[in-house]
């Protein structure tokens, strides 16, 4: 096997790896952490501190009863859970996990796919995501689930444009759609977030809306709607959509510290120089990135309520689209002028 | 292994495209759709033009695709009943957009079996920087003039689904438009 393969294969496990241990750790992490946010207890039986009870979260998973609605298109409904899991255990494959290296002379960089058109397969990836929302509130013959799905697809296609023109700002002064180019122009100048800082505002509040997270979780809005798209769902088929959406949130961590905030990079500390120890460091001080971004997102989850759906669509364009634009020219004139 | 990818994913365009014409529930077609358009987006990779294939994903399978669901959704539209033939336009313009398909591949097959070299499209077609120096050089006006025609058709839209609003009435330019349409 040539040094390439070796390292796709060690690339693809290091990413599957670090994606799958974040499920749990973030389970417990949302539920200690709503608990700290509204000064309760919250699950502490179960080993120091209650870090056991993602694994009796999903002993619970497993051996709950596996229901089919008599009514449900059953294609369909045995689906959309594995259509909830492709997009975000695809779409990290174009995110450096650290410096590119040279091993026994060749280049290896550190991502799984280090296609030419880099983050554009990462968002079209990720715009497959709403199908598995809209074909389990369609399958499941609920009206609940249905208005979910419905929600959920003027939702996504609303703030995927701010989502997707806060990313164009970023590539344009790099000039290219490979995310290792991304981070080499800002370890060669400063972080993205300090020249582009509203388009990291548009970004992140888009990315909120992307993973369906509070305060913009209007497809499954317990109070309104059972639970939306997934009322229907039980047992690992509701784990599948709950698993798709932590790692949703996981992979946008990754792209939004990799645009924003230097990926691997550390200013001061040359990780390029040090070899497969940098490489290591590097994707350290990566996942450290996105283990603040998640905290993020659990924080604004316990923090605030959710929005009325004209809000939210009034925000999406109104508030959000024009400052993507605004941002975007503001990029594109300073670029020309030389200053980026 | 290409030849692998591309008869599966050919199959798969050309089935589930039989599915979206045929399939009598509106929502099943609309997603065999989607499925029809990622097979070609497969299809386009293995052309050598992955920009393409991206977008191809990234806005009709990823954007219009949900447009089209979300409105066949909201409709709430009933399964299909079998309609015996359909128009006589509708019959004639079958019948030219099949003659067309005919020829087209009759044509790649004749050039095929002439030797032309029908292979995957080169870089300076297909990679990114040709592409943007061909859209935005050569072909800038007709760019600016479709930018235009879908801008007028947003407005369009906009006036035909706008609602009539009885109290006020300052706008009858767009009072009259909305008339004319019913």
């Amino acid at each position: 096997m040539s040094v390439q393969t070796i390292a796709m294969l060690v690339k693809l496990g290091a990413f599957l790896g670090i994606l799958l241990t974040t499920i749990p750790v973030m389970v417990w992490v949302e539920r200690r952490g709503g608990a700290m946010m509204q000064d309760r207890p919250g699950p502490n039986r179960l080993g120091p501190l209650g870090l056991f009870q993602p694994l009796a979260d999903a002993g619970k998973f497993i051996f709950k009863e596996d229901i089919l609605p008599s009514e449900a298109d059953r294609f369909l409904y045995l689906l959309a859970p594995v259509l909830a899991l492709i997009p975000a255990f695809s779409t990290y494959v174009v995110i450096p996990l650290g410096p590119t290296i040279e091993i026994q002379g060749e280049q290896v960089p550190m991502m799984v796919a280090p296609a030419e058109t880099g983050v554009l397969l990462f968002l079209a990836l990720a715009s497959l995501g709403v199908y598995s929302l809209v074909v389990a509130g369609w399958a499941s013959n609920n009206k609940y689930s249905l208005l979910g799905s419905i929600r959920a697809s003027a939702q996504m296609i609303s703030y995927e444009l701010a989502l997707t023109l806060s990313v164009v700002a970023v590539l344009l002064p790099v000039g290219s759609f490979r995310l290792d180019r991304v981070v080499e122009y800002q370890v060669d100048g400063v972080w993205n977030i300090i020249p582009q800082c509203i388009g990291f505002l548009v970004f992140l509040v888009a990315a909120f809306a992307e993973t369906n997270r509070l305060p913009f979780d209007l497809p499954e809005a317990e109070s309104e709607l059972v639970a939306g798209y997934h009322t229907e769902y039980s047992a690992m088929r509701f784990a599948c959509f709950f698993m798709g959406e932590y790692a949703a949130m996981t992979v946008l961590s990754a792209l939004a510290a990799t645009l924003y905030l230097g990926g691997w990079h550390l200013p001061g500390v040359d990780f390029a120089s040090m070899g497969i120890l940098g490489v290591v460091l590097g994707a350290a001080v990566l996942i450290a990135k996105v283990a603040c971004f998640l905290f993020f997102f659990v924080w604004v989850r316990w923090s605030f309520p959710r929005f009325r759906f004209d809000q939210l669509m009034a925000i999406g364009w109104k508030g959000l689209l024009p400052l993507s634009i605004i941002n975007l020219i503001w990029v594109a004139a300073a670029s020309l002028a030389g200053w980026l | 292994m290409e030849l692998a990818i591309f008869l599966i994913f050919g199959a798969l365009a050309v089935v589930s495209a039989l599915v979206v014409v045929l399939h009598r529930d509106p929502v099943k077609s609309t997603l065999s759709l989607v499925v029809t358009l990622f097979a070609t987006a497969v299809l386009f990779l293995l052309l050598g033009a992955p920009f393409i294939g991206v977008l191809q994903v990234l806005v009709y399978t990823g954007a219009i695709v949900v447009l089209f669901l979300f409105v066949v959704m909201l409709l709430n539209l009933q399964r299909e009943a079998r309609s015996e033939g359909g128009g006589r336009l509708q019959r004639i313009f079958a019948i030219l957009a099949a003659a067309a398909f005919a020829a087209m591949t009759g044509l790649t097959v004749w050039r095929w079996t002439t030797g032309a070299d029908l292979g995957a499209l080169d870089e300076g077609f297909v990679s990114l920087n040709a592409l943007a120096a061909e859209l935005f050089d050569r072909f800038l006006l007709p760019f600016e003039i479709i930018g235009l025609l879908l801008l007028v058709a947003v407005v369009a839209a906009y006036v035909l689904a706008k609602r009539p609003d009885p109290s006020s009435g300052a706008d009858p330019g767009a009072d009259s438009s909305t008339e004319a349409t019913r």
